[in-house]
């Protein structure tokens, strides 16, 4: 089955993607709206999280309680989260339900009523996900390595803080909405069961007169110190480890993730088996990668009880270090196995394309094809994928651990 | 989408779905044996045991099973719950002879010593990294206390204690009893020809050992309807769990119950939604609805800062005392209807949806049902079903309990009849 992929940009700048997989019943779609947590002004952390709550709490002619019933009524099962770059509001449901809800997203993205009723509520449960974040050690050794790993803001956490959620005034929030809610470098995509034409039209309608421009800019300040411990009574030591890699759309690209994958791409990647098979070390060990526009890393997390956690720490990073000593055939063999049944088990989950469609957009201004990732990910050799890391060894480690007592750092 | 089923001689069960318009095909065992099934001297070895299996047998090595497995490409793991051990691979169609020959493979695995004894390492820091985690120790802890005296209090991962002291032996003969013929389903969905599947199963597991099949202890259970404190001060938010009975799996009820808890207590636009969230006072809030052999149960849980957990325990009881007393309403019937049959359509698109639903069908229930026929099940509940559910199961038994900083905290009015002093749980030290 070929892949039917549609493209509009709108003079306004909104992006619209959509891809039609008429093997389903279903639609998702997924919004992008440039106004992630690395906008948020310095005396207002926390602000995008607080917006992203109350931005649903009422819009067009529907007050909360009555948004809220009509896209439940819809089924539509749906997620408003706030990553660095984009605020990003997520929805899936039967594909006949889908022309109902965009009309109710049109409603929420240009006529919001952010009640200023109902702030001190969304601050109240702000201020809980802040509190909740320390039962959650793992979560919390995640957010601190990517606040060291990053330059400010794009390393920042989505929850903020406590000064800057207290500051949040009705005034502030509809300031920064009016900011950064604009067409220009929004992304709407959408996967499923879907009319192209009859979907453009109706976007078309609902955002073809949406005003406003000039994507916001970042400024860059400087790293953190590289090394942190964070001192908690806990049975386990959470390690994270972060490391430069290359972005996607660089030449190198596939060659990184084909050396991610060979830590980490399967249970017998070189993590999982040097660290918990052979060694029984941990239950879980993992390394993912992450991509900015122009800058991407690779971050590796492992949790050990205490006394176990240093020889955990020391086994990780030598299996860093020595992925550039070399690389098997067979193991880029399993590697390309499993990149090319992710690719195309994919094309069975509306959410999965349609998040898909919009992160191709947003980072290379276009959308690959099945065949085009095949055949890089067919063209990957153990050579090649050594080059790369000869050229890009991991190194330059940010290391953040939570526990009882710190690790010895070499 | 055509069903198809087959049972071995020796009483394997082969059940299958295809889907000519998928991309790929889940495979799965489903081995009818969890935490209930053990006895207290080897608590915790289901969950060991599904393990085990990954590392190896006469033909594989430990790290030939991970090897094999990612060669094709699979995605694939197992998961142990307190009735069912379950393994599974989803693979393009193209790898189907080998992804059944590695899962048959490892299901008779070797129990090698001394795998046995690296993979215990492995378990301990599994428990080890729930122990970090308040909302999954305050699950536990709520679970045992509700089900006190009935074999679904049994811990699934065990205690550090029971985990060192499990001997191979004790694990390989509770692996004889359990992973027989009749006590296992082979289950497939996607895009696969039905013959081969059942010459490769029949192939490759035709020769496992019959053996009587059973469990023991398949009763309802009013549960306990306790309520406990749980202080430990390192948490920082106060988490609950305030569990009631609900109809088992056999009932025809548990339609209802499921559209019953949406209502209740779904994460957006449910009751517990508007009392708690939506006004800030917890940061989640949900009820959801466990059924299991011979009995259920609706599990209502929250999250809160701790100064509000007094106001936000009275609030959950008033929910639920008002939904014993008055019911839902017809609009919110119809909403928990579409969001279900939402749910439904998404995960059965999926061939790794659809496999655990059809398997899990098949394992408590010998009934195949068509998503459409599923659908339909939840569209025939009314609000006299819903009234019916309530009668028998009227959420009026609550066993509750509360871990985080808390140190002691008033029961709720509402919570029973008789109203109970908060005593600690002796299991949930640390």
């Amino acid at each position: 089955m070929p892949q039917e992929i549609f493209h509009e940009t709108f003079p306004n700048g909104l992006t619209l993607l959509a891809e039609r997989m008429k093997q389903v019943r279903s639609a998702a779609l997924n919004f992008l709206v440039p106004a992630g947590c690395a906008y948020d002004p310095p005396q207002h952390l926390g602000i995008a999280s607080v917006l992203s709550d109350l931005i649903i709490r009422g819009a067009g002619e529907r007050n909360s309680r009555e948004l809220t019933l009509a896209l439940d009524n819809l089924g539509l099962d749906r997620d408003e989260s706030v990553g660095s770059i984009h605020m990003r509001f997520w929805g899936a449901t039967l594909a006949r339900n889908l022309p109902a809800a965009l009309e109710i997203y049109a409603d929420i993205f240009r006529r919001p009523h952010l009640p200023e009723d109902q702030i001190d509520a969304v601050k109240a449960l702000a201020f809980q996900e802040l509190q909740s974040i320390e039962d959650e050690p793992k979560q919390k050794v995640l957010i601190e390595l990517r606040r060291r790993h990053y330059p400010a803001p794009l390393g920042q956490d989505r929850r903020g803080n406590r000064e800057g959620i207290e500051s949040l005034s009705a005034g502030a929030i509809r300031s920064h909405y009016q900011k950064l809610f604009q067409p220009r470098g929004s992304i709407l995509s959408v996967a499923g069961n879907i009319d192209w034409k009859k979907l453009r039209d109706q976007v078309a309608r609902l955002f073809g007169d949406w005003k406003g421009g000039g994507e916001p800019t970042l400024a860059l300040g400087p790293l953190l110190t590289p090394h942190e411990h964070i001192e908690k009574d806990t049975t386990q030591t959470q390690i994270g480890i972060a490391y430069p890699s290359v972005p996607i759309g660089h030449d190198d690209y596939y060659a990184a993730q084909g050396a991610v994958n060979v830590l980490s791409g399967g249970m017998s990647a070189r993590l999982f088996t040097e660290v918990r098979e052979k060694r029984g070390l941990c239950y879980a060990v993992w390394a993912s990668y992450q991509t900015f526009k122009d800058r991407a890393s690779v971050v590796c997390y492992a949790g050990s009880t205490n006394e176990r956690a240093q020889e955990t720490l020391d086994v990780t990073l030598q299996e860093l270090k020595r992925l550039q000593d070399g690389i098997e055939p067979e193991e880029v063999d399993r590697v390309k196995a499993g990149l090319k049944a992710s690719l195309i088990m994919q094309e069975e989950s509306t959410s999965a394309r349609a998040g898909t469609l919009a992160s191709d957009w947003y980072y290379l201004g276009r959308v690959r094809g099945i065949d085009e990732i095949q055949s890089a990910i067919d063209s990957l050799t153990p050579h090649g994928i050594t080059d790369h890391l000869h050229r890009h060894p991991p190194r330059d480690f940010t290391i953040v651990t939570l526990g009882p007592k710190p690790l010895r750092m070499k | 989408m055509p069903f198809q089923k087959h049972v071995l001689k020796n009483g394997l069960q082969i059940i299958g779905e295809t889907n000519p318009s998928a991309r790929s095909v889940a495979l799965g065992f489903f081995v009818r044996t969890g935490a209930r099934d053990e006895k207290s001297d080897v608590s915790g070895v289901t969950h060991f045991l599904e393990h085990m299996v990954f590392k190896g047998t006469p033909r594989r090595s430990a790290l030939d099973v991970n090897r094999d497995f990612d060669r094709i490409g699979a995605h694939y793991n197992a998961f142990t719950s307190e009735e069912n051990t379950v393994f599974y691979a989803a693979i393009l169609p193209e790898y189907l002879p080998e992804a059944v020959d590695i899962l048959a493979d490892i299901l008779r695995p070797s129990l090698r010593t001394d795998d046995f004894d690296m993979e215990k390492k492995v378990i301990i820091e599994e428990i080890g990294m729930y122990e970090d985690q308040p909302v999954w120790s305050a699950y536990d802890a709520a679970k045992r206390a509700h089900f006190a005296g009935h074999p679904l209090a049994n811990s699934i991962l065990g205690t550090v204690k029971s985990i060192k002291a499990l001997k191979r032996d004790q694990m390989h003969s509770y692996f004889k009893r359990r992973y027989v013929g009749p006590n296992i389903t082979a289950v497939a969905a996607g895009r696969f020809p039905w013959k081969q599947l059942v010459s490769l199963v029949e192939k490759h597991c035709g020769g496992w050992e019959k053996g009587p099949v059973g469990r023991k202890g398949v009763r309802e259970t009013k549960g306990a309807g306790t309520f406990h404190v749980v202080k430990k001060e390192k948490v920082a938010q106060e988490h609950v769990f305030m569990i009631s009975p609900g109809p088992p799996v056999e009932s025809p009820l548990r339609y209802a119950a499921d559209i019953l808890a949406t209502a209740v207590g779904d994460d957006s636009g449910s009751r517990l939604y508007w009392a708690l969230v939506d006004p800030g006072l917890a940061d989640s809030a949900d009820m959801s609805f466990h059924d299991y052999q011979g009995a259920g149960s609706f599990y209502t849980s929250f999250s809160c800062d701790p100064g509000k957990v007094e106001k936000n325990l009275e609030i959950a009881s008033r929910v639920l005392s008002e939904v014993r007393q008055q019911g839902i309403t017809d609009e919110e019937l119809r909403q928990a209807k579409s969001k279900i049959g939402s749910r439904i359509v998404r995960g059965s698109e999926r061939p790794m949806g659809r496999m655990q639903a059809i398997g899990m069908s098949w394992t408590y229930l010998r009934k195949y049902r068509t998503v459409d026929e599923e659908m339909k099940a939840f569209d025939a509940v009314t609000l006299k079903t819903i009234g019916q559910l309530l009668e028998r199961y009227p959420l009026d038994r609550v066993t509750t309990l509360a871990l985080g900083p808390v140190k002691k905290l008033k029961a709720p009015s509402s919570n029973g009849k008789k109203r109970k002093r908060s005593k600690p749980l002796a299991s949930a030290k640390r």
